[in-house]
């Protein structure tokens, strides 16, 4: 079985910049494949490739089994696109954006409007069908897109940051609704900063930066890999120096950070346990006590070095 | 993926059009308004028959008419996002492009036949010219629909006016060359050089052929020069745009 989205060595320069940085990765079928990255990271150009919207300056990528430069009205058959800006047409109504977008990939007419009614039920916005876009809050426009990149029925998914900038309750129905899809057999490529919800929708996940990929893995293996840069912040009542609690082994270092102490551990519930017992040991008060997981950034920084040292060690 | 089966999307995409763009505010200035004051100056004060004046009125209405909307679309469609919309659909580049053009030939059309119905019901006019002029009117209409989409190439602008406003640039000298004003027999030599470049001075001398019985050309080289012409700009269009489609896609 071919994967759905096969990507070698592609590459894409604005100028200078270098968006897309000689990048490879396969996306299996039925899998949420997660691209996860910071602002400019090449995420969207990426995606603006994959989709046939761009053209890449090196490298080949094959979407549904088509070459994306050479056949891209193939590969725009197969596939839903869900951007990251909305891009509805605000002076048409829901209903009529559907109607066209079920035109333009040939859905025949008596399938259009049954489609388009059961997604506008399904994504509650049947009561606002006639609605012009213009007036729909921005929860509204991203359903509405999520209906217009389903009308087709595609095998492949590319959704560009389906949840930024909704509230939870919008954002969960997003989720929702992709992992529904993927549970009737679509691929899902998935684009996103938020880590939490990679972590919570995606199979594997591939981590982007400066247009490189720095590692690609399930969200479980790559917690695993950057364990040690979790920490617990504490804040006592009274100042402490930093030595009087390097006596347990699970303790990798420890941090000072204004008038909190950072203690950095790949079990930080074991941690917090022996932080309350030192505190009481010592007949001190625990003011604040708080476990933070990694930033995004923080497990760039360590997989990127990783990544270059890798190299460094491959071109040896 | 078929033919007709692009040809089915671009319709597609000329019924959006419609929907949207005929009633935006710069299409119904640039496109009925200007045309219509610039003829009242051009005629007010003037002893010239009814019959006379219809050439060059037909001439400029679907002139401007048909060229009014093409430089706004993609402009538009650039500033809202939805051009990017419309490159993720499995259409065509060229199939996108003529569903604009169509809906300025649909506007063109139903706007410039009445003038001709006008000739037609109160000036005297056989069959056979109201059918052959309706015909070139339909085929000029595509020709300048063409000419407004390239226009709205180059500089790829996201803001309409801006492309309504330098495209004026080169169509009001395109009506003063093009024997609307005055007919190309009576221009000197090197204006009927100038005006033979302007597709709209074929369209406005198979008017006066069929109204006046007074052209310069032959109609079927009139025919023929608007052919060219249109798929000159057609084709001229799409690839143009294609060079300039990744600076609209930010
Ligand atoms: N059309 C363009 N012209 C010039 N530079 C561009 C263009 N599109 C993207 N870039 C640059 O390429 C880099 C990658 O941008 P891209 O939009 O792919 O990032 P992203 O991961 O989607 O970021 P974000 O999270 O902000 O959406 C950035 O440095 C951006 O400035
Ligand atoms: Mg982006």
């Amino acid at each position: 079985m071919t994967s759905p989205i096969k990507v070698d060595n592609l590459t894409k320069r604005f100028g200078e910049i270098v968006a897309v940085d000689h990048v490879s990765f396969k996306v299996r079928k039925g899998e949420i494949f997660g691209f996860l990255g910071p602002n400019g990271a090449g995420k969207t150009t990426t995606i603006r490739i994959l989709t046939g919207i761009l053209k890449p300056d090196e490298g080949k990528a094959f979407v549904a089994g088509y070459n994306v430069v050479e056949e891209p009205v193939k590969v725009k058959q197969r596939i839903g696109v869900v951007p990251e800006v909305s891009n509805a047409y605000v002076d048409l109504s829901a209903w009529s954006n559907l109607m066209l977008i079920g035109e333009l990939y040939g859905v025949p007419k008596k399938e259009r409007v049954e489609r388009a009614t059961k997604f506008l039920k399904e994504f509650g916005l049947y009561q606002a069908r006639n609605r012009l876009v213009r007036g729909f809050s921005k929860g509204m426009k991203q359903r509405l897109l999520l209906c217009m990149a389903l009308m087709n029925d595609p095998e492949i998914l590319f959704l560009d940051e389906p949840t930024s900038g909704l509230d939870v309750e919008s954002a969960r129905l997003v989720r929702e609704k992709i992992q529904q899809y993927n549970d009737d057999g679509k691929t899902i490529f998935i684009s996103t900063h938020n880590m939490e919800e990679a972590n919570l929708l995606c199979h594997r996940i591939a981590i982007i930066n400066h247009g490189q990929i720095a590692a690609i893995d399930t969200p479980e293996n790559l917690r695993l890999q950057s364990m040690e840069l979790q920490y617990v912040e504490v804040l006592f009542n009274k100042p402490i120096k930093k030595e009087e609690l390097m006596h347990h082994p699970e303790i990798v270092k420890v941090v000072p950070a204004g008038n909190k102490i950072r203690i950095y551990t790949a079990n930080p519930s074991a941690i917090i346990e022996f932080v309350v017992e030192f505190a009481k040991k010592c007949e001190m008060r625990i003011l604040s006590l708080n476990t933070m997981m990694p930033s995004l950034e923080d497990i760039f920084i360590k997989l990127v070095r990783e990544h270059r040292e890798n190299d460094f060690y491959r071109t040896d | 993926m078929t033919f007709t089966e692009q040809i089915k999307r671009a319709i597609a995409i000329t019924k959006k059009d419609i929907k949207i763009y005929y009633s935006k505010g710069p299409v119904i200035i640039f496109g009925l308004l200007f045309p219509f004051f610039l003829f009242l100056a051009y005629t007010i004060g003037r002893e010239i028959s009814a019959r006379e004046l219809m050439p060059g009125l037909i001439g400029m209405t679907v002139f401007f008419t048909s060229t009014s909307i093409g430089p706004g679309i993609i402009p538009w469609e650039t500033r809202s996002k939805t051009f990017e919309r419309l490159i993720c659909c499995p259409v065509e580049f060229w199939a996108i492009l003529l569903g604009d053009m169509f809906s300025s030939v649909i506007f063109g059309t139903m706007i410039s036949i009445i003038p001709v119905m006008f000739t037609l019901l109160f000036l005297g006019l056989d069959l056979t010219s109201f059918i052959i002029i309706v015909l070139s009117l339909i085929l000029a209409s595509l020709c300048f629909s063409a000419l407004g989409v390239l226009l709205s190439s180059y500089p790829p602008t996201d803001i309409p006016a801006t492309a309504m406003m330098l495209s004026s640039l080169v169509k009001f000298p395109m009506v003063f060359i093009s024997g609307i004003f005055i007919p190309v027999e009576r221009l000197p030599y090197w204006g009927r050089v100038i005006s033979s470049i302007s597709p709209l001075t074929y369209f406005t001398d198979i008017t006066r052929h069929l109204i006046l019985k007074n052209g310069y050309y032959m109609l079927p080289l009139d025919f023929l020069a608007i052919v060219l012409f249109t798929a000159f700009f057609v084709y001229a269009a799409i690839k143009m745009h294609e060079r300039t489609l990744p600076q609209r896609i930010s």
